[in-house]
């Protein structure tokens, strides 16, 4: 493709992956986004930690309801075929390997799959984790979204994380504005790049880079 | 038996100083907001509080912490845009903070209720939240041994309860209210309506009423200020 990703656009392609029938959990952030472009076809069933399946878009207006609400605290629906379960449920479900797929956002991620996205690791910061060691341990598959470069050009796909570990070796696919990339244990192999190439991407990252299956 | 206390007040009456307590809820949804203004009332302090979170805004938790009565807090996600209480008694020293990855925290509550002595979770394993711990490899995957949190009272939210205090609870804010209720020496509930026993389908009732030792009705509309402002 001839040019770097939107946001949105990203949000699609994430969407577009999600196999038909699927239960995913969509972190906090940008992957919410991908919601939006899930269609009734594909038939994706949504979880949220805090104790339900089959979670509707936001709410607004006289939908609002205090007792009905998505992990990000923010008012949601139901949809029909919804249901609902306590906290240890919840959890068990997404550390029992029922959860075929959830959406992260990262600090980093590392060329084996270690993820970091709950800490900074700075002496000041206050720690919250919530449920993102949960969701990265347990879910069948891990995709992140996140921009490829920090502000200052610096690859987030790293050899190996500077920055605190959420899990070791759960990530299976990172989807950046610049390119899709697949962990597994042949390495990191570029699934697709938008607006650069594998050699320009390859100039800016320590992380040897696989080529696209079939080039 | 179960004690249906008049009063918000009445129920949490036996909080003594230095108890631990299980305080339902994630965010707002289900969080007991009438039983903990009676805890800031009631004086009882050195609390060691166990919640997802550590207060929102100018209520409830977010009270108990400003006025310094918890010296301990066990949650998953003490940082929000409106935690400043917390950030505040945080940074200046004056709350101990354990952070419990979320789904270790539920299920350390569910085991304290369920009798069991400790876990093997694969959650947090490598992380600089499982320092210190026991860890051990099972079948090629890396897990870190969990204990059980025990608590003295348990502050929960439900929708309804019956005479011998079976529990119904309301969509989302069902969260930690069945697990908290397990796990406490004394389960303190708030409910919108007390009914009598034979009135809720023992098909449908989440918590039975074994795991609970107080109830106390609480005028919904004064539950759900947040709801009505938003309604209007």
């Amino acid at each position: 493709m001839s040019e770097k990703l939107s946001r949105d656009e990203l949000a699609q392609l994430v969407a577009r992956d999600i196999k038909p029938g699927a239960f995913v959990n969509l972190g906090i952030g940008q992957p919410t986004l991908v919601s939006n472009y899930l269609t009734a076809e594909q038939d994706v069933t949504l979880h949220t930690e805090n104790g339900m399946l089959g979670m509707g878009p936001e709410a607004h207006g006289d939908q609002i309801d205090e007792d009905l609400i998505n992990a990000g605290k923010i008012p949601v629906t139901e949809l029909p075929g919804a249901s609902y379960f306590h906290h240890a449920d919840s959890f068990a479900m997404m550390r029992g390997g029922h959860l075929d797929v959830c959406v992260l956002g990262a600090f980093q991620v590392s060329a084996t799959g270690d993820l970091a996205n709950w800490h900074t690791g700075a002496p000041d910061a206050i720690p919250a984790v919530g449920g993102a060691m949960d969701l990265a341990t347990g879910a069948k598959d891990v995709y992140v979204m996140m921009s490829l470069f920090t502000k200052d050009g610096k690859s987030k796909l790293v050899p190996e994380c500077t920055y605190p570990l959420t899990g070791v070796g759960c990530v299976t696919r990172v989807y950046t504005n610049d390119a899709v990339f697949l962990i597994s244990s042949e390495g990191v192999r570029v699934r697709e790049t938008f607006g650069t190439t594998v050699e320009e991407l390859q100039s800016k990252m320590d992380v040897k880079l696989l080529p696209p299956l079939g080039e | 038996m179960l004690n249906i206390a008049a009063t918000a007040a009445e129920a949490v009456a036996g909080i003594h100083d230095g108890a631990t307590v299980l305080i339902g809820g994630f965010g707002n949804a289900g969080q007991p907001m009438e039983l903990i203004d009676a805890l800031l009332a009631c004086g009882a302090t050195d609390l060691t509080v166990v919640n997802n979170n550590a207060g929102q805004a100018d209520a409830g938790l977010a009270l108990l912490i400003k006025e310094r009565r918890v010296k301990k807090i066990i949650c998953s996600f003490p940082r929000q845009s409106d935690s400043w209480h917390f950030d505040a008694a945080y940074r200046a020293g004056e709350i101990e903070l354990e952070l419990v990855p979320q789904g270790n925290l539920a299920e350390r509550i569910r085991a304290a209720g369920a009798g069991i002595g400790g876990f093997f979770t694969p959650t947090g394993y490598g992380t600089m939240l499982a320092e210190g711990k026991e860890t051990r490899v099972i079948d090629g995957r890396g897990y870190v041994l969990e204990s059980p949190i025990y608590a003295d009272f348990a502050l929960i939210k439900a929708l309804k309860s019956d005479k011998t205090g079976n529990l119904v609870y309301r969509k989302t804010a069902r969260n930690f209210g069945p697990i908290m209720a397990s796990a406490a020496k004394q389960t303190i509930v708030q409910v919108s309506e007390i009914v009598e026993t034979g009135q809720i389908d023992p098909e449908v009732v989440i918590t039975p009423g074994i795991y609970v030792d107080t109830v106390v009705k609480i005028e919904p509309h004064a539950q759900a200020p947040a709801a009505q402002e938003a309604n209007q």
